[in-house]
């Protein structure tokens, strides 16, 4: 059972690794986003302040999503994907292992980056080390969910933009109380333990029905 | 004889009682809507009292609370099709549940749009990000989620399913997502916490805003049923029956 998933993971690990771009432009694309929020609505301290945790959040948002479509585009187009649902191995797991790898790939790279980015807003210690501590939580759940999309908009003519359609909605459980823990943190005397509470439940149950949904949406697109 | 709980689960056997069932709901539709915009305008205060008195433009809760009530029962009835459809594998269930959901996104609309014309007298604003209408807006987006998977797949057995497994993941998520959007803070959740009763309405105003749900029920039956038939003779143009149909002309 571990065999089978740590071989997917560390096969869609080498293979993404051999084009290295393809994870700099989703971490460029996030950066990109957060830093012209800036340009858009002014540079004064208070505002940027104010509005930095939800930025952040969405472009996080926003990031994950466009990755997603790349989820499993390569494996369809040359029938990998086919073969595993063929496997005897449950299709979960296997849909599990490309999540995981998915997010080491473009959820990780955001949660590291997080501290240059709040910089850029003048977001205090306090507050990078609960963005960091939230986006660590939240960006996974992201992927899971995700990925229900990307299976169902699998190989669709503007697969891209339908997926955003309907994935983001989704999101908002997330975004609410990823950026939430973010902004009471700035406030003293106030306790996050609640948003991370919350967060890690998210998390929890994505990782127990997610794959499932997954991989039934996988094979209503392939069957 | 032996009840036959599917035998309306065909396409063929269900178009013609859908034609008959229609003029039934369209009549039901009129007559009730008249008579709770009649009671709605004539027979209920002219104002409510309170704090702050809302004059004659609290009328518009009768389309208000109806369109946001199917809004939200709509997408539970969609959903249940939808599963039905994956469960049984029927292709009528399916065609429901893709019937259903315009009439679904056309409330979930109306109840943002009458919202945002009552608050403009009564906060000042159009949209203030009220709790309630915010999850209208999620619910909207998911209506048309739905719609535009449905739209993108060309073949037909694939769209059902496919979209048909998107509303059961949002109809699972849509707790959540209200349940976000209305305590954003979980350290002060009860606080914000909504709370009304329909015991505690005014006879008359309940009596009107019932009549008119009831007359949005019949209407959601009516418009789904037409958008139903038109959707099995598109699926079914092959099949002979629906040739016999077309040459004959008949409309039974």
């Amino acid at each position: 059972m571990f065999g089978v998933f740590w071989c997917i993971l560390t096969r869609d690990l080498t293979l993404a690794l051999r084009r290295g771009t393809d994870v700099l432009t989703t971490l460029f694309f996030f950066v990109i986003v957060v830093s012209l929020f800036p340009l858009g609505v002014g540079t004064e301290r208070e505002v940027l302040e104010e509005l930095g945790p939800g930025v952040v959040w969405v472009a996080a948002l926003l990031a994950s999503m466009l990755a997603l479509e790349r989820l499993f585009a390569a494996d369809y187009e040359d029938g990998t994907l086919e073969q595993m649902l063929l496997t005897f191995q449950p299709l979960s797991l296997l849909v599990l292992a490309k999540i995981a790898a998915h997010w080491l790939l473009t959820g990780l790279p955001l949660v590291l980056i997080a501290p240059l980015v709040g910089m850029q807003y003048h977001l205090s210690d306090t507050a990078i080390w609960v963005m960091m501590l939230a986006l660590l939580i939240g960006t996974p759940v992201l992927s899971l969910i995700g990925a229900i999309g990307a299976a169902l908009t699998l190989g669709l003519r503007g697969g891209g933009i339908l997926l955003s359609l309907l994935i983001l909605p989704l999101y908002i459980p997330v975004l609410v109380y990823g950026a939430g823990a973010v902004t009471v943190s700035r406030i003293e005397f106030t306790d996050t333990q609640p948003y991370f509470a919350l967060l890690a439940a998210f998390l929890l149950v994505a990782l127990v029905f997610a794959p499932v949904a997954a991989s039934a949406a996988l094979k209503i697109s392939l069957e | 004889m032996a009840l036959n709980w599917f035998r309306f689960a065909s396409p063929a056997a269900f178009y013609p009682l859908a034609g008959r069932l229609i003029p039934l709901f369209w009549v039901l539709t009129v007559l009730a809507l008249a008579l709770g915009l009649y009671w709605g305008f004539f027979e209920t205060a002219d104002r409510l009292g309170g704090g702050n008195p809302q004059k004659e433009y609290y009328r518009i809760i009768f389309i208000h609370v109806p369109s946001a009530w199917m809004s939200m029962w709509l997408y539970v009835v969609m959903v249940s099709w939808a599963a039905i459809g994956l469960v049984f594998n029927t292709r009528l269930s399916f065609m429901m549940a893709k019937a259903i959901a315009p009439t679904g996104a056309i409330f979930t609309f109306l109840a943002l749009w009458t919202g945002a014309f009552w608050g403009r007298p009564s906060w000042g604003t159009y949209w203030d990000w009220d709790p309630r209408l915010t999850s209208e807006l999620a619910l909207f987006f998911m209506y048309i989620g739905y719609i535009a998977l449905h739209s993108a797949i060309d073949d037909a057995r694939r769209a059902d399913r496919a979209s048909a497994l998107l509303a059961i993941v949002g109809l699972v998520m849509v707790p959540v997502i209200f349940w976000s959007i209305n305590c954003p803070d979980p350290n002060q959740c009860a606080a914000l916490h909504q709370r009304s009763n329909l015991t505690t309405i005014e006879g008359n105003i309940l009596f009107a805003m019932l009549t008119m749900t009831f007359a949005f029920w019949m209407y959601s039956f009516a418009t789904s049923l037409m958008r139903l038939r038109s959707i099995i003779l598109m699926r079914e143009s092959e099949s002979l029956w629906v040739r016999e149909l077309a040459t004959i002309g008949g409309r039974a």
